[in-house]
């Protein structure tokens, strides 16, 4: 069998699980924010909060909520890593510097997990497993409250509550993410992935003499990291290691976890807004995005476009022998169309059109199918946009979902795409500009400004997967990607829970026969179209001066 | 302004408690249970899948890759490879502990080069190509050299190896630095060397070879590899 054929096998046993997971998935998490119904130990926590999880918020509250949570959320994971010297259980790690330990708080409490950091050099089992693995499950916890919120704002009408955030911040990390993670995590261990607190210890080779290695709760760290659409590496080559991901098997099932929320969370939306047909228009924009750009990368991959990919007779750099080029490439379009950002191959070492397929990936908006609740909230703005155009094209109020979208619904979702947008073209424009931050490239030229215009798109899109030629652990990297992360986390949920609170004031409108019917295939293409010209428009050029140039001359 | 204050204060109270529970829910029950039951039930994997040589002593795990060098010569900077026994891929992307010194940690890691590192372009065309003498430490460079060394190491009398037969991961560094496999191809080149090296039958490498690769798994899963510790344990056991 070709490799490429058993690629695509394995594509397709890939869609098999997630089609057979994606309905009672996504019903059971409808069923999950829909309840009325507390768990016992769900009440403790909420005893233990002080607060009433029945209590309905409008959206300023519900904001607020989400912002004193993350703020928190920073500042206790920047205190861990500050005192990690004088903490048991750092395994002689020294307590990180200030830039670095502000970057990475940003950085894991906005589901970005951007790494300046050296997994295994830096961080023991305190910082690992009590700090950046529950970010991982409260970072995305969040996101999947936010997106639930959006939902409920088409849901429901004559009203400006939102719901509950404790609520459903408790509800999505005890309901969801910690049962899928239980069993996750067991499976993976049984792959080889490591599961123990031995930390740092010699172990024989055969040459003779010792080697170190850094033990660890991997596993339960691995789950959440792809289940949560985290990918913040307990090692240095992240999912590249064998002890984070051992055979051909662990790296389908990562490649599973990291899609299965968010292709799953388009069922929730359309069981919560009354027609799951709503949600498969949703869901085939998803899907149909990722397959075209697996499609591409498998091409060029396979293909091994570059010069020193001829001479070597296939781009195998950075990739294990293990997953091969088929196991990498859909890897690395799934990490990098979700939020996700962990890496089974080193993104820096695709061929030129590899990593520009990457990179438009991030700055589509990681919405095909995007980050757990990031990508549902990312691609519904992306349909207000594109229901917006086809109103101006039949000049007439445009509506989705039974809800009108005026002026102050689209001026929202018109805030909201630009935020990413700017943060990522102004800091990279900033850092050519000036001269120090171009010491940190490895490779020169084109694939040079690939570097850094990688990084901020990984920032500002809270991807957190790198270019990793570039140096980022210095002053300025450090400060502006954990700004970058910040404020291309926190500034799309303010205008996506305003633009919930005033979906929800509304009454809803009947469809007429003028209504666009937004559960149809027509829709779907108008959605990939509106998706593609937006984010080209504004990409463009900057990729034309990285991976095009690159592409073009290999 | 008051009642605002104390209403961010306890809200922010609010957050800092959910973030302590959730903490001790995620951060300790939750990782303390994952281990119980892979200690219980995968103790060898969760402890990483650690191999035994015929002594019955350690000597590094399946999953992580190992260098068979010999030890290095005075005046040399990098050890030679122990032609006696298989080589694993290049790992020129590892790196060495810089920041805490009291281990001799390795950091795995890729080279990060691009498939264009080193190359030049042609005026007319404007194509990328590797030139003869490419920039020392660029991709193109580091294959070469691979390349060369592959061709030098494994041609013995009656065997000669040609450049077009060298498969892609015997020439480049992996994603991690630790790969633990080769292609069958590349182990397949080996052959004739070790057997050479070690005096025993060409055929009976060949053998060891074919027993120590596996295929995909399921038939479809990643791709065909050797495992190279695995392979050189019975090697070893072999000649004795």
């Amino acid at each position: 069998m070709s490799s490429a054929l058993a690629g695509l096998l394995q594509l397709l046993a890939l869609i098999a699980a997630l089609a057979l997971a994606y309905r009672p998935l996504g019903d059971y998490m409808a069923r999950v924010y829909s309840s009325d119904k507390h768990l016992r130990v769900e009440k403790w926590i909420y005893k233990a909060i002080g607060a009433n999880p029945d209590a309905e918020m409008r959206w300023t509250a519900y904001l607020r909520g989400v912002l004193a949570f993350s703020a928190v959320g920073v500042l206790f994971l920047f205190g861990l890593q500050r005192l990690q010297g004088s903490l048991p259980g750092s395994l002689g790690f020294k307590s990180i510097d200030p830039d670095q330990a502000f970057n990475t708080a940003a950085s894991f409490v906005s589901n970005t997990n951007w790494q300046s950091y050296y997994g295994e050099q830096a961080m023991g089992h305190v910082v690992q497993t009590g700090g950046l693995a529950v970010q991982n499950f409260v970072s995305a916890a969040v996101g999947i409250a936010v997106a639930v919120a959006l939902v409920r704002g088409f849901a429901r009408s004559r009203t400006g509550e939102l719901g509950n955030f404790w609520a459903d911040l408790v509800r999505g990390t005890v309901r969801i993410l910690i049962p899928l993670s239980i069993i996750g995590a067991i499976i993976l261990v049984a792959c080889g992935v490591i599961q123990n607190f031995s930390g740092i210890h010699e172990v024989g080779q055969f040459m003779g003499g010792h080697q170190q290695w850094n033990g660890g709760a991997v596993a339960s760290q691995e789950v959440i990291k792809e289940l949560g659409t985290n990918g913040g590496g307990y090692f240095n080559a992240n999912s590249a290691h064998p002890f984070e991901n051992p055979n051909a098997f662990s790296n389908l099932f990562e490649i599973f976890l990291i899609l299965l929320i968010p292709f799953s969370l388009t069922r929730t939306f359309g069981r919560m807004v009354g027609s799951v047909k709503q949600g498969y228009a949703i869901l085939a924009t998803m899907a149909g995005i990722w397959l075209a750009f697996i499609g591409l990368m498998m091409w060029t991959e396979f293909a091994g476009h570059g010069p020193a990919f001829q001479l070597a007779g296939g781009a195998m750099e950075g990739k294990e022998t293990r997953f091969g080029i088929a196991g990498s490439a859909i890897f690395s379009v799934s990490t990098t169309l979700t939020s996700t950002g962990a890496v089974n191959s080193f993104h820096s070492s695709n061929t030129g059109f590899g990593g520009g397929i990457d990179m438009l990936g991030m700055q589509l908006g990681e919405i095909a199918p995007g980050g757990v609740g990031s990508g549902l909230y990312g691609m519904l703005i992306m349909a207000i946009i594109a229901v917006f155009i086809a109103g101006l094209m039949v000049g007439r109020t445009p509506e989705y979902l039974g809800k009108k979208i005026g002026t102050r619904e689209i001026k929202f979702a018109a805030c909201y795409i630009l935020v990413t947008p700017a943060l990522v073209l102004g800091f990279t424009a900033a850092a050519m500009a000036l001269s120090t931050p171009a010491h940190s490239m490895t490779n020169s030229g084109a694939h040079g400004f690939s570097e850094i215009l990688y990084a901020y798109t990984s920032a500002g899109n809270n991807n957190g997967s790198a270019f990793a030629g570039l140096n980022a652990d210095t002053q300025w990297f450090n400060t502006t990607t954990g700004l970058a992360m910040l404020l291309g986390r926190f500034l799309p949920m303010v205008f996506v829970l305003a633009l919930a609170g005033s979906l929800a004031e509304q009454k809803p409108i009947p469809a007429s026969a003028g209504t666009l019917r937004t559960e149809k295939p027509l829709f779907t293409g108008l959605l990939i179209g509106t998706i593609l010209i937006i984010t080209g428009l504004t990409y463009f050029p900057a990729l034309a001066l990285g991976p095009l140039a690159e592409g073009l001359a290999s | 302004m008051n009642t605002s204050l104390g209403s961010t204060a306890r809200l922010l109270g609010a957050a800092l408690r959910a973030l302590l529970v959730l903490t001790v829910v995620t951060g300790v029950l939750y990782p303390l249970a994952i281990t119980g039951v892979a200690q219980g039930l995968f103790s060898h994997q969760a402890n990483g899948s650690e191999i035994k040589d015929a002594d019955g002593k350690v000597v590094g795990s399946s999953l992580i890759g190992q260098t068979y060098n010999l030890p290095l010569k005075k005046g040399e900077q990098t050890p030679s490879p122990d032609l006696k026994w298989f080589q694993p891929r290049p790992s020129n992307g590892l790196g060495a502990n810089s920041v805490n010194t009291q281990y001799r940690l390795i950091l795995s890691g890729a080279t990060n080069r691009s498939g264009e590192d080193g190359a030049e372009h042609d005026p007319k065309t404007g194509k990328a190509y590797c030139p003869a003498k490419p920039a020392e430490g660029t991709l193109c460079a580091q294959v070469m050299d691979a390349e060369a060394a592959v061709v030098k190491d494994n041609s013995v009398p009656g065997y000669k190896v040609d450049a077009a037969q060298i498969p892609p991961d015997a020439v480049t560094s992996s994603g991690s630095g630790l790969d633990p496999h080769i292609s069958p191809e590349y182990a397949e080149l080996q052959v004739h060397r070790v057997a050479e090296r070690n005096g025993i039958p060409v055929s009976e490498v060949e053998h060891l070879v074919s027993a120590h690769t596996e295929g995909r798994t399921l038939g479809f899963l990643g791709e065909p590899r050797v495992n190279v510790l695995e392979l050189n344990l019975a090697l070893k056991e072999l000649t004795g």
